[in-house]
């Protein structure tokens, strides 16, 4: 077993991706995801790595594109406005199908917004952010140990389903110290056929291209594109269940929110009221399924979010509406306190059954 | 039982550090541990903070709101968490630099004149790990065990030189009576 | 005996170019440096947004298609993967020097050991004619139909001049192909930008004026005039740094 260490949430992310075979960082400063930057930048010159801080985001992103062309493993970190200029690649990334890794250590917004945590990039993550008909996995890690467990797991997305992974993280996530074991990672090698690596003058050229000018075609490579995101959502979905057996009241919570939430939830449950948690791990794919499964048992929702409800949509969608949900918010930078979600949880409760 | 503790003070006083040191504690002690900064602007030379949680159970949210322990390093910080803290909680309070004493009286309070303490002993720059050596003493489910093996965590390879100087302000702190 | 033939590194596939248009010249001359240097097999080309988007399908390599702008940093990315590779990108105006301009700078001044041929034809072909970065004042576009007002929209943009300004790049050359005693020199050029590379000196860029009969509204061989008598004079030929030639003169 390895060492347990104290590393930032960013660190974790950093060394995973190295453990997990990325040799190529591309990025430009921003706050607060800088720790990835400045981690690569020390450890990516002495294992024969690339850093390189790029003029911007969006090159940093089509500096991915070629190495992701290329056939290799390759990421980039930013936080929210990085993530909006970076949009434009992502979009051409899920139109040429090459496999990426892309960290969002999301801070509030709109525009330039603040630099304290948020979650309110969930509809850039999970419904496009970029132009066209296209998904990214969305990984939302809850502690240290899953930024750097998930980072693993979406190269190893990212590489079998020729797609971009994202790990939707914030502030609090990336600048946190907890415990982390790092062991060695088994690096699993996929086909890359499909790779520009030149063509040795021994079989067809490559093209690497997200352009079809011919409507039939292009509405055949959406339809077969669409047919991978299929598997993705009946294989990758990924969640927590906390205390959700005997539950009345469901909260549903990712990343920093769900760690508030249990607190919330430990504390109603001294109370006597029946509530439990589920988390979603995957964005893209949501868990529906044991959403819905809950909402045979559970009278009422809450969603606790660092954002105006976003995820709220996904909920509804899931439970096909059988249950109210109600939001439970902190936005701007703020985290909601354990106190306001329980108070949410007792409010719910007290309003009975539905 | 779940210590909640936030060390609050200017940018520069090793406010961040000396949690660092305490998550470090309770990792080699086997506990569970997280360890959150305040970032952004107010890293260069305004207020700075961290909580750091050490306890028995899984850890939920890493942000202290209500600290069972708060270290003022600073008056702005004593002013700004004093009434946070839980009744029967611990406020340590650098009286070097804070003039002013704590208003309530169902929390325990400790006066160290950490910095006086630190200047005066030639370590001009630990009266953070002063009040360290302060709050393990003060603190039921502390002891000193593990110090050592921590501090050799959290100081840089390149300055382990200062390893001899940090265990001596946390001994200075854990041993000074008002 | 033969005499003349399509370069190995060009697909033996239809352009798509217009009448009198000289990208298939360009074409040429690039698919000719390739098998010359007998990098075919290790070459991989990125095409931009522009006319020459479909560039992809013409030249034999591995090629990859970038966003508008963005080749010099997809070019970079394919470099980086992989510093065995010959990595060359190949964009208009628009492209280069408008959208892109930031990776174009910055690919150069970092010495990204990669080869740029940048096509100025003045305008934007793909679109329909619209005003490019490199627009000529007093030249009527679609988008400056009173011509280019440079009080109101500025000068154009001497990518050549402004990138030898810079310490980085390894070799900065402006050519054109309106002419066979020009078209022979652009050869010589885009050559020397792939063998550059080869000898791993950095960052080399071409720049070729070129016609756009269509959108200029000439013909084929009436543009060629245009070109000598208008943007020949704007934008002059020849080498505007070497890097290499510059320390052997220092060195004697």
């Amino acid at each position: 077993m390895a060492e347990k260490v104290l590393m930032k949430g960013n660190e974790a992310i950093a060394e995973a991706a190295i453990r997990a075979g990325c040799r190529h960082y591309f990025g430009y400063p921003i706050t607060p995801q800088t720790e990835v930057a400045a981690y690569m930048a020390k450890r990516m010159p002495k294992i024969g790595g690339c850093f390189l801080q790029a003029e911007s985001e969006i090159a940093a992103i089509n500096m991915v594109y070629g190495v992701a062309g290329a056939g290799k493993r390759v990421m980039t970190s930013s936080s929210s406005p990085g993530i909006s200029l970076k949009s434009e690649g992502l979009s051409y990334l899920a139109g040429s199908d090459l496999p990426a890794f892309v960290v969002n250590v999301q801070r509030g917004g709109p525009g330039l917004g603040g630099i304290q945590p948020s979650q309110s990039d969930y509809f850039q993550a999970t419904k496009g952010g970029g132009h066209g008909d296209y998904k990214m996995i969305v990984l939302a890690p809850a502690s240290v140990q899953e930024m750097a467990s998930l980072t693993i797991k979406g190269f190893d997305l990212a590489d079998k389903y020729r797609m971009t992974a994202m790990i939707l993280a914030d502030g609090t996530m990336g600048q946190m110290m907890e415990p982390v074991e790092l062991g060695d990672v088994e690096v699993k090698e996929y086909d890359k056929s499909w790779a520009v690596t030149g063509t040795k003058c021994q079989r067809p050229h490559n093209i690497v291209n997200s352009l079809s000018l011919v409507p039939e075609e292009l509405e055949q490579l959406n339809f077969a594109r669409y047919e991978r995101y299929k598997a993705v959502e009946e294989n990758e979905v990924m969640y927590e269940s906390y205390l959700m057996d005997d539950a009345e009241i469901c909260v549903v919570a990712f990343g920093i929110s769900a760690r508030v939430s249990k607190n919330a939830i430990n504390e109603a449950r001294k109370q006597g009221i029946k509530v439990g948690m589920i988390r979603p791990i995957t964005l893209w794919p949501f868990p529906k399924a044991p959403l819905l499964a809950a909402a045979d048992h559970c009278r009422t929702f809450i969603s606790v979010e660092m954002n105006m409800g976003q995820m709220i949509e996904d909920i509804e969608l899931a439970i096909r509406c059988r249950r109210p949900v109600t939001l439970c918010n902190r936005v701007g930078g703020m985290i909601p306190a354990p106190e306001q979600v329980l108070e949410a949880i007792q409010k719910a409760n007290e309003g009975g059954q539905a | 039982m779940m210590n909640q503790i936030l060390i609050a003070g200017f940018g520069g006083q090793g406010v961040l550090f000396a949690g660092k040191f305490l998550a470090y504690k309770g990792l080699i002690e086997g506990k569970q541990v997280s360890w959150l900064p305040s970032y952004g602007p107010e890293m260069r030379g305004g207020t700075a903070n961290c909580s750091v949680i050490v306890g028995d159970e899984p850890i939920g949210s890493p942000i202290v709101n209500a600290p069972n322990t708060l270290v003022a390093m600073n008056l702005p910080s004593l002013q700004k968490y004093e009434n946070a803290v839980v009744p029967g909680g611990l406020i340590l309070v650098d009286s070097t630099l804070i003039a002013e004493k704590v208003d309530r009286t169902d929390v325990t309070v400790c006066y160290v004149p950490a910095t006086k303490l630190a200047n005066d002993s030639g370590f001009a720059t630990l009266a953070n790990m002063i009040l360290m050596g302060k709050l393990i003493k003060e603190s039921a489910d502390m002891s000193f065990d593990c110090t050592e093996d921590a501090l050799k965590k959290v100081i840089p390879a390149r300055k382990m030189n200062l390893l001899e100087v940090n265990l001596k302000a946390l001994e200075t702190g854990y041993n000074y009576a008002e | 005996m033969v005499v003349f033939q399509k370069p190995k590194s060009l697909c033996d596939v239809p352009l798509h170019y217009c009448p009198g248009c000289t990208h298939g010249i360009i074409h040429r001359l690039v698919a000719e440096a390739i098998d010359e240097l007998g990098i075919e097999g290790e070459t991989i080309g990125v095409a931009p947004v522009g006319c020459a988007v479909m560039a992809y399908n013409y030249f034999n390599c591995d090629m990859v298609e970038a966003a508008h702008g963005r080749a010099p940093a997809v070019a970079t990315g394919i470099k980086r993967a992989d510093p065995s590779k010959i990595v060359f990108s190949y964009q208009g105006d628009g492209d280069l020097a408008s959208i892109g301009t930031a990776e174009t700078v910055h690919s150069a001044t970092r010495n990204e050991n990669i080869t740029v041929i940048f096509v100025n034809n003045a305008i934007y072909g793909m679109t329909g004619g619209q005003m490019a970065p490199t627009t000529l004042p007093g030249q009527v576009t679609q988008t400056s139909p009173y011509g280019r007002d440079v009080k109101h929209c500025g000068y154009p943009v001497k990518i050549s001049e402004m990138l030898s300004q810079l310490e980085g790049p390894e070799y900065i050359e402006r050519v054109a192909v309106n002419n066979v005693k020009n078209i022979r020199n652009a050869k010589k050029a885009i050559k020397k930008a792939f063998q550059n590379q080869i000898d791993g000196k950095g960052f080399s860029l071409i720049e070729v004026i070129s016609s756009c009969p269509t959108n200029w509204g000439l013909s084929p061989e009436k543009a060629l005039q245009w070109l000598e008598e208008n943007m020949i004079p704007n934008y002059p030929l020849g080498v505007y740094k070497d890097r290499s030639a510059e320390k052997e003169a220092a060195a004697k």
